[in-house]
Parts: structure tokens; sequence; C-alpha cells
């Protein structure tokens, strides 16, 4: 495949990747993630980034968008990784947002990554959507989320980090 | 049955002599990086990797469930981009090392790490005292370095700023819930930053290595972030009600592979699986 058939495609390859599901939180998938940043560079390649340094799953997305591009006919399409910018959660798309949601995590707010952490936002709870909420931990079940409990309906929720 | 071939102890004996007699200390030189970038991506990647490595072990032992998983996932954080640095260091070096040959098939004298990551997890409040004072020092080191003039490094610790941050924040709660917390829990506290204050000054030492690379942008010029640490710390401190430690001179020698006796207890638990079955996979 030549390099201008490639970027003629990105469209077809994004779409590809669309039901590529986040293996940490298969409501979301990779694209709604911001995982994915498209095609580019020199040879093109598809780009990805990871959304912490350490997150083990890293290696799980890679082999699963291989495994997706592979099925689509995009076999020749390499996936190069890259770190800047960096990601923050601002990558995280509308659709994806919403989905989250769905989902029962409380998603972050936008443009959290240019504040202080300790910035008191308001963070509402999934279930009930009351914004009588606190923190528990700041750490949660993966290295992205942090444990909040809402005091309407008592339920604990995840909380996607402001990061 | 194989037999293990005899160790005489005069072998023994004349090897270790030989070394000091030669005044080295040093890790063989086939086992070290030359080249002053890959040197310091080594401290940088190895205090990283160390630090990570001791968090672990609290994994299952911490006081409550929310500070297991707290502990472990900075731990993560810490491998992670310690396996970004290691990578990177491999790479300049040039002789197809990865992270986790430089991380599992180095010799103790070949680390580079600072000796503070080293020390024992002590009790919680150890743990936190040197995760405070570590990570207080490790966001002013990496906001200078997300302006490297090495784009590699930059991208890096731009990355890694972000998650650091968070190390601080939570650190820093934890000192002054423990240091105006009950009289046992600041008694302890009080120890445990006792105990790491020897091994501050040796985070902000510089060498010629250091000097060179800062010189050119590529490194953080440690010794100008010293003022910026002591404010924050002194800060955190007050709002805890705890004494300013005092310690009269720093330890040192991480930096040239002297190590604490703690470092090599630790890489024995890490390395042992690697070495045992190298190129292992699963």
């Amino acid at each position: 495949m030549s390099p201008s058939a490639l970027a003629i495609d990105e469209a077809a390859i994004l779409a590809a990747l669309d039901d590529v599901p986040d293996p940490e939180i298969p409501a979301v998938s990779v694209t709604d993630m911001g995982i994915v940043r498209g095609v580019g560079g020199t040879p093109p390649a598809l780009l990805i980034t990871p959304t912490y340094s350490g997150c083990p799953a890293t290696l799980v997305i890679e082999a699963s968008i291989r495994e997706a591009l592979d099925a689509a006919g995009f076999a020749a399409v390499p996936i190069r990784t890259v770190l800047s910018p960096p990601w923050t959660t601002d990558w995280i798309s509308e659709r994806g947002r919403d989905r989250l949601r769905a989902y029962g995590i409380a998603p972050p707010p936008r443009g959290a990554a240019t504040r202080s952490l300790r910035a008191v936002d308001e963070v509402r709870c999934p279930r009930c959507d009351s914004a009588d909420t606190r923190e528990i931990s700041r750490f949660g079940s993966t290295p992205c989320k942090a444990q909040w409990q809402c005091r309407a309906c008592l339920e604990p929720f995840d909380r996607f980090k402001c990061h | 049955m194989p037999s293990l071939p005899t160790i005489q102890p005069e072998d023994v004996a004349a090897a270790e002599h030989a070394a000091h007699d030669e005044g080295h200390f040093d890790a063989p030189a086939e086992t070290q990086i030359d080249d002053a970038l890959g040197e310091y991506l080594l401290r940088l990647g190895d205090d990283n990797l160390i630090l990570g490595q001791r968090l672990t072990e609290w994994c299952g032992h911490a006081p409550a469930l929310e500070v297991d998983l707290s502990l472990a996932n900075m731990a993560l954080d810490l491998i992670g981009q310690a396996t970004l640095l290691l990578d990177l260091a491999g790479e300049v070096e040039g002789r197809g090392r990865d992270a986790d040959a430089l991380a599992f098939h180095r010799d103790v004298l070949a680390f580079r790490n600072c000796l503070m990551v080293e020390q024992p997890n002590g009790d919680f409040a150890q743990t936190m005292a040197r995760h405070f004072l570590f990570a207080t020092f490790q966001v002013a080191l990496l906001e200078g370095l997300a302006a490297s003039t090495n784009p590699r490094l930059a991208e890096i610790a731009a990355k890694g700023v972000k998650e650091i941050r968070y190390h601080a924040e939570l650190s820093a709660d934890w000192i002054v819930r423990l240091g105006d917390g009950t009289v046992e829990s600041r008694e302890r506290m009080i120890e445990g930053l006792d105990w790491h204050w020897r091994f501050v000054d040796e985070l902000f030492q510089m060498d010629a290595v250091e000097q060179d690379l800062a010189a050119r942008g590529v490194a953080v010029d440690r010794a100008a972030l010293r003022a910026r640490f002591d404010a924050a710390v002194a800060a955190t401190l007050m709002e805890a009600t705890l004494p300013a430690p005092t310690y009269p001179r720093g330890v040192l020698g991480g930096r040239k592979g002297h190590h604490s006796e703690h470092l090599g207890h630790l890489l024995a638990i890490m390395q042992y699986l690697p070495r045992s079955y190298p190129d292992a996979r699963w």
C-alpha cells in the first residue's frame, strides 16, 4: 500500500477501530478514549498514545488494534506509539463521556488538565445525578480512576481522574 | 548428579583483595554506559525503578484497601516511567539493551539510583515520608526536564510530571494526617522524616556529568531546585505541626554505585525470575 493510499484511508481506518474496546473500561472504545491519534508521521503509521506511563493495558490495546487493522484489510499499516503531546482526559470524546456515565463512571470535566488537582469540581453521581458526592480515595481500581461515593443514593462509584 | 564447583575461600579472598587494592568498586566495564546522556538517563530511570519496586512490597499489606491501591498505582506510574527512561538509555547506548535488560541484568554496583529510594519501607509513616520528599523533589525536576533540549527526554518528563504531581499531593496529605494525628502517628512520622532526611542532599547533588548536560539544556541543575523544595516541605510540615528535621551531613554515593546493603536484597527479589529463566515468556 502506498503512502498516499494510507492517507486517503484514514477515515476507514478510524472507523475500523471504533468498536475496539478499552480493555479496562470495555464500555468505551480506543477512539473514544483518545488513545488513537490518527494516521501521521513518516513513514505513515497509525499513531497511538498511552493514557498513563505505566498503564498495564497498553500492550493489550496495541494487540487489539493490530488485530482490528488486520481484519479490516490494513495489515500493511504500522502502529507507532507517541508520547507528545501527553494524553489528558480532554482527549476523551463527547461520545466517550456519555458512554462512561452510562457505564457508571463519572467522566472528568473538560479542561481538567489545566487546573490544579485540588480544584473543587462538581462531581455528579452517575446513577442518580446528585452533586452531593465525596471522594473516598484518590486511587481506584485502575490508575486512571478515583473512588467516590454519592451521599444521596449512598452508592460508591468510580470517577475518571482529572489528568 | 552434577556437582557444583568447589569454591575455595582463599580464591574468593584473593579476588576481593585484588579488587579493593585497585580501589575499584565499579561494576565490570561491559555493564556500564559511558555516554553522559546514557548515564543521566540511568540515574533518572533507576530512581523510578527502585522506588517503584519498593512500593510494590506494600501490595496486600497496606493499612487499608484504598491505601493498598494508592501505593500499587504509584508503583505502576514509577515503573512505567522507568521503562520509558531505561529504554531510551539503552537506545543511547546502542548495544541493543532495552529497559528489561537494564533492569534485570545489571548488578548492584551498576545501579545509579539515589540512596533514598532503596531504603526499606519501614512502617507506613516512613514510606510516606520518603514518598513525600522524593515526589516533591521529582515534581520540580520533571517540570524542568519537560523543557529539556532533548525532545525524547522532554516528552517523557511532560507525561510523567502529571502523574508525580498526584504522588506529591497524596503523600503530603498523609504527612499532615499522621503528623497532626494521634500521639503515636505523630511520633512515627517524625521518625520517618528524620530517617530519610539524611538522603535529601543527594537528590540535589550535581557532578561534572550533569553540569555539562545542564549547560547544554539537556539536564536540570538539581542544585537550583533546592530552594523550591525546602519551601514546599516547610509549608507541609507547618500544616502538619511537625518540626523540621535536621541532620548535619547528607549521605552520598548512589550515583557512583556505592549503595547501601538494602539494594542488593531488593535486586535479589526483583531479578530472581529473569535471571533464573533468561528470556522466559508467558
